[in-house]
């Protein structure tokens, strides 16, 4: 016999189930891409092994295929551009959440974030053409001494290492930026306030804040060098497309997501293809750890707070006593 | 007294550092605004919207099949993504606190951060494969699976804006689950699910990675989902590396076409979190 209410807790089963299948896809998704990837890689995994990462040719006439040159421009490229955008974006966020006038804080917020929504071909398209040869007349103009220097040796071609590592940086600055201020935004207020109380200058108060939120700053640091190692097409129009292992700014260079946009649509016979979708398959892997890693730092510190911020009262009230006694 | 104005000294050393670098973030956005805009408009004209692109090596025609495809491509990913986003986004809204909820975010939040040229070899792998051609359908599932993580998210932030008082009433009153949320909660939040679609079709329209092996492209426009198609994004690509300097010109312009695009599309997201924002306060 259904009464009405056994029919709306099951009415209720259904709805949950019924979202729940949407929201099961979300993680079908990630897991079929991983699953789609190794399978389609197959080929390439078996054939290679190991080999296929310290291998430094890549040849796909002979049919022989390492990738050594792509993982190390792709590390090197992003890394660079980690060292230039980290201070910028911690600025930027701290700037914005510790300093600037109110009136000014949403335009510059909204300014700063603009960074993020101009498409990648865009920057690809002035690195091209304005970014490019401003980087070339540079090169003609470094002293022979200084050429001399690996890190600056290679003919003035413009495209090259240093172009990528630059454009990387000013496509990652909000990403950072923007995360670092939530973190800044979740510091309770007293941990400055208590700062101020002891006498300490802004500066002072603001790395109270920052030790506070420092493993979501960490966590929005790690973000941003995500999205670089995953960057693709600017990067593939000022590096140069050359597979060299070279530490040289100037040198052109290649990377793993520039070796897949490049190539894919040229790989003729099936082991060639397999090889640049295990190139994929391991960008990848390196992108979900790196992502899943900054979100638990992130949320560790913007969550923890939100939970517990209702419950600091009753915390207070509990310890008064110990003070007291 | 000495060491109160070193200390102090330093404090605005790094106020002024700290200014300076949102100067400095600032310099590049100004000079692509300006190149974009400058280089744009002078390339832009009239056969640029109307006409389809001439043969290799030879001046004029335009980017209309182009243009038409990138709102084709956008059209198929959100049909694909706004019912899949948005249901997950009601199951995190009314079911957050389960451990597969928890999964689930977390699931998103790093989908969110997959380059989109993976996501378009698994779309290859989906839809390009299988039938060994290329296609519209196989370039709107990758850009689809790019918008699912975004609008999921946006959507349960949203619904968690909604007072519960009104899921509560609406349960009071001998909803079922299902029609509280539907009926009541979905429609109280649904400008800002839509702020959300937008904001992820914002993000999408500039993709261009995974169109290279998945739309491809296409000299013609055609609406069969199982043919290549042509999108702003590839054809900017196309002409960028191209050595022809009336296809620069062109590239310039489709740049500025793309970047008004995606501008409309935060204008309206904008103008939409607005009017929900003056919604709640009363």
């Amino acid at each position: 016999m259904k009464t009405p209410s056994s029919r709306r807790s099951a009415d209720d089963r259904g709805f949950r189930l019924g979202t729940g299948f949407f929201a099961l896809l979300v993680v079908v998704l990630v897991a079929g891409i991983f699953w789609e990837l190794y399978r389609t890689s197959h080929l390439s995994i078996a054939k290679f092994g190991f080999r296929f990462w310290t291998g430094k040719t890549w040849d796909p006439v002979s049919g022989e295929f390492g990738a050594m040159p792509f993982i190390w421009g792709t590390l090197y490229s992003s890394l660079l551009a980690m060292l230039i955008s980290t201070p910028i974006a911690l600025g930027i966020a701290i700037f914005l959440s510790e300093l600037s006038p109110k009136p000014l804080r949403t335009p510059l917020a909204f300014l700063t974030e603009l960074l993020a929504a101009i498409p990648s071909i865009v920057y690809g398209l002035w690195g091209v053409f304005v970014l490019v040869p401003l980087v070339r007349k540079l090169q003609v103009v470094t002293p022979d001494w200084m050429r001399k220097i690996p890190l600056f040796s290679g003919p003035p071609l413009g495209v090259g290492m240093g172009a990528a590592a630059l454009i990387l940086a000013v496509m990652v600055i909000p990403f950072t930026s923007s995360v670092a201020r939530e973190v800044l935004k979740a510091v309770p207020s007293t941990q400055r306030e208590a700062a101020y109380a002891l006498g300490a200058t802004r500066w002072e108060a603001i790395q109270a804040a920052l030790r506070f939120g420092r493993t979501g700053i960490i966590g929005a640091v790690i973000l941003g060098f995500g999205r670089a190692v995953g960057e693709t097409m600017a990067v593939t129009m000022v590096i140069g497309n050359n597979p060299q292992v070279s530490a040289s700014l100037f040198k052109p260079q290649y990377t793993m997501a520039a070796v897949i946009a490049n190539e894919f649509t040229e790989a003729a016979d099936d082991l060639y293809l397999s090889a640049l979708i295990e190139i994929g398959l391991v960008l990848f892997v390196i992108t979900v750890i790196v992502n899943a890693i900054s979100r638990l730092l992130i949320w560790s510190v913007t969550r923890e707070v939100r939970f517990k911020a209702p419950k600091a009262p009753a915390a207070a009230t509990r310890t008064a006593p110990k003070v007291a006694a | 007294m000495n060491r109160t104005r070193r200390r102090k000294a330093l404090s605005g050393l790094v106020v002024l550092l700290c200014g300076a670098a949102v100067v400095t973030a600032l310099v590049p956005l100004f000079f692509v605004f300006v190149y974009v805009l400058q280089k744009g408009f002078s390339s832009l004209n009239w056969d640029f919207f109307t006409k389809m692109p001439k043969p290799v090596g030879e001046s004029g025609g335009g980017m209309a099949n182009a243009m038409l495809g990138t709102l084709y491509l956008i059209a198929i990913a959100a049909l694909i993504a706004v019912p899949v986003g948005v249901i997950a986004g009601v199951y995190l809204s009314e079911y957050g606190k389960k451990s597969f909820a928890s999964l689930v975010r977390f699931t998103a939040d790093v989908l969110n951060g997959v380059p989109s040229i993976v996501i378009g070899i698994f779309a290859y792998g989906l839809a390009v494969l299988p039938v060994k051609h290329f296609s519209a359908l196989a370039g709107g599932l990758a850009l689809g699976f790019m918008m699912i993580p975004i609008i999921t998210r946006t959507t349960e932030e949203l619904l968690n804006l909604v007072p519960g008082t009104l899921r509560e009433g609406a349960l009071a009153l001998g909803a079922t689950r299902a029609r509280a949320s539907f009926s009541v909660m979905v429609p109280a939040a649904l400008p800002g699910i839509m702020t959300g679609i937008l904001v992820a079709l914002a993000r999408i329209a500039g993709e261009t990675a995974p169109l290279l092996f998945t739309a491809f492209n296409n000299r013609y426009f055609s609406t069969n989902p199982f043919q290549p198609i042509s999108s702003l994004t590839v054809q900017i690509y196309t002409y960028a590396v191209s050595p022809y300097d009336d296809w620069h010109r062109q590239a310039w312009a489709g740049a500025l076409v793309l970047v008004a695009m995606i501008f409309v599309f935060s204008v309206l997201a904008r103008v939409v979190t607005r009017r929900l924002e003056r919604m709640h306060r009363t």
